[in-house]
């Protein structure tokens, strides 16, 4: 899906960050160094800017008013969503489901796909590396119908081992739900050899795509995943709008997730008939500016080009790898051989928390914990990790300011 | 340089988040809990001993965490033995209001040794941190039997 970095232009990323008001802060007296945007993303004015002139000029619930705010709102929102379309490449518009985030549309799956159709004994396949928003919903639907979850394992890299997928791979397999790219390690799964492994099998999949879209370039339909589910506020937009998509014949075949307005026909007191695609999914007043700011974002991103930013992005993680790895004590949580700009570390007998706060106050932002992922650090046997993320905005200097905030831990801690 | 992190990472804090005291298991304690921070994942097992008349008299721990949670749990177990259960309590009230920013009439005289750990009050992040083991302690003080989180 990437391209090799040595074919990717360097870009103007001095130029980039003015688009970026926020990173133009002091924190502690320090120049603001963010490397959390695999938490959160920061926004650009882009996106700022478009928030601001919807409330402003356009906000009106959408789908409802023959006047013409409601018009024109409801055409940003739904131009948001085709942009959507386009950018992941899905055959067709109405299969965008607008969501609050990931997490959101992982449980619309499990409750409406997975629920009336599994049964005591059937298998949902997920793997080691899952974020909590992937193993979560599919325990809730196990409890709620007997099913059971089964967990493909990852290597001391941080690797799936592929021949344990196809091993718990059987006709009592519903479904995979699989992380495109793991949030804790950086990993990149193999998610193409998975989908036609998984199918191969009648096994329909649903990939975590969270981390995965700010970083490369995806195509659905090449993919041929059965659904793909991804946030708004990592792919540098709004926070509380996420999308969920799904094939056609799949959606079409599944119940209404919550019941309300927007996503009826027709109501009587004895029967209801449901809206169509994708309305029957998006019940009651959507984030509607949260949506088309989502769809400003995309924009931003493409006129950077997605390419281009997994190749600056690469260049950093090389780079912050290569430096980290001359630290004394330091160990990488996370190795594998495909990974994306997230680097997890420890530091011998240095807590991450620790670690957090002292970077904090050489103003680099970091996360410090379990991330969402408690079983990784379980495998791993470390009670959390210390873990920088990089950005289309994140420069070398940055890194350099990582790897000096880093020895400067270990020289207080002694 | 940083001298304001030397505010929250005390010498004291070190040498203690270094040498832990107390930090073993203990066989015959009367009282053990198991304390979890579910934010970061911290753990600890406080092991306690007291007697008829709510005298604390030992106590020890083992888990994992932070400086800041290790030295805070490490000064505990230090400060405690041999107090009433009542005195143990109340010094933890005090602790809790200065630590959460509660107490703008800072009285440090009134911690004692432990107000190495008053910094944190500068960390909203970081006085859970501080607080787990005495968590704990009340929740063996109050004799339950379950994980007490600081959630």
């Amino acid at each position: 899906m990437r391209t090799a970095p040595a074919a990717i232009p360097a870009f103007d990323v001095a130029r980039i960050r003015k688009d970026f008001p926020i990173l133009g802060q002091q924190v502690h007296g320090k120049p603001l160094v963010y490397l959390d945007n695999a938490a959160t993303a920061q926004k650009p004015k882009a996106v700022l800017d478009c928030i601001a002139k919807v409330y402003t000029e356009d906000y009106a619930n959408v789908h409802r008013g023959v006047h013409a705010l409601s018009q024109r709102a409801t055409e940003l929102f739904e131009g948001a969503r085709e942009k959507v379309q386009r950018h992941l490449n899905a055959r067709h518009s109405h299969e965008i489901v607008f969501t609050r985030g990931t997490t959101e549309a992982i449980n619309l799956v499990a409750q409406s796909y997975g629920r009336p159709r599994f049964k005591a004994g059937d298998e949902i396949l997920i793997t080691a590396m899952e974020h909590h928003s992937n193993i979560v919903p599919w325990q809730m639907l196990c409890e709620q119908t007997g099913a059971v979850l089964k967990v493909v394992p990852i290597d001391r890299t941080g690797t799936l081992l592929l021949d344990q997928f196809e091993a718990l791979l059987s006709n009592r397999t519903r479904l995979l739900a699989v992380a495109h790219m793991s949030n804790a390690l950086g990993t990149i799964n193999p998610v193409e050899k998975l989908i036609e492994q998984a199918h191969r099998h009648g096994v329909p999949v649903l990939v975590d795509g969270a981390q995965a879209v700010p970083h490369m370039a995806v195509d659905v339909q090449a993919l041929n995943c059965d659904f793909y589910a991804l946030s708004g506020h990592k792919l540098y937009g709004p926070a509380g709008i996420g999308i969920l998509y799904g094939k056609e014949e799949l959606l079409n075949k599944m119940p209404p997730y919550q019941g309300g307005g927007d996503m009826i026909r027709r109501v009587t007191f004895e029967k209801t008939e449901y809206n169509t695609l994708p309305y029957k999914f998006e019940a009651g007043t959507p984030s509607i500016v949260d949506a088309i700011a989502l769809g400003a974002a995309i924009d931003y991103v493409n006129g950077i080009g997605i390419e281009t930013i997994a190749g600056h992005e690469q260049r950093l993680l090389a780079y912050a790898t290569e430096q980290a790895l001359r630290i004394p004590g330091l160990e990488l949580v996370g190795q594998a051989a495909d990974k994306g700009a997230i680097l997890s570390f420890t530091l011998h007998r240095i807590h991450p928390h620790d670690i957090g706060t002292i970077l904090d106050h050489l103003g680099i932002a970091i996360r410090a914990g379990h991330h969402c992922a408690m079983p990784v650090m379980d495998f791993f046997g470390v009670p959390a990790t210390a873990r920088a993320s990089f950005g289309l905005y994140n420069t070398f200097e940055e890194v350099d300011a990582l790897i000096a905030g880093i020895h400067k831990v270990i020289e207080v801690f002694g | 340089m940083l001298d304001q992190i030397r505010d929250l990472y005390q010498e004291v804090v070190f040498d203690h988040n270094r040498n832990p005291r107390n930090f073993r298991v203990m066989e015959d304690a009367n009282r053990t809990i198991e304390g979890f921070n579910p934010l970061c994942g911290d753990r600890i097992t406080l092991y306690v001993k007291i007697d008829g008349d709510g005298v604390i008299r030992d106590l020890s721990f083992q888990g994992s965490g932070c400086a800041i949670s290790t030295a805070s749990a490490s000064l505990m177990t230090e400060i405690v033995r041999g107090m009433h259960e009542s005195q143990a309590h109340a010094l933890f009230q005090t602790f809790h209001r200065i630590a959460t920013g509660k107490d703008e009439a800072v009285n440090l005289e009134e911690l004692g040794k432990l107000a190495v750990l008053a910094g944190v009050r500068a960390y909203p992040a970081r006085v859970k941190c501080a607080t787990l083991a005495w968590h704990s302690l009340e929740a063996a003080l109050e004799n339950k039997e379950t994980t007490v989180t600081t959630e």
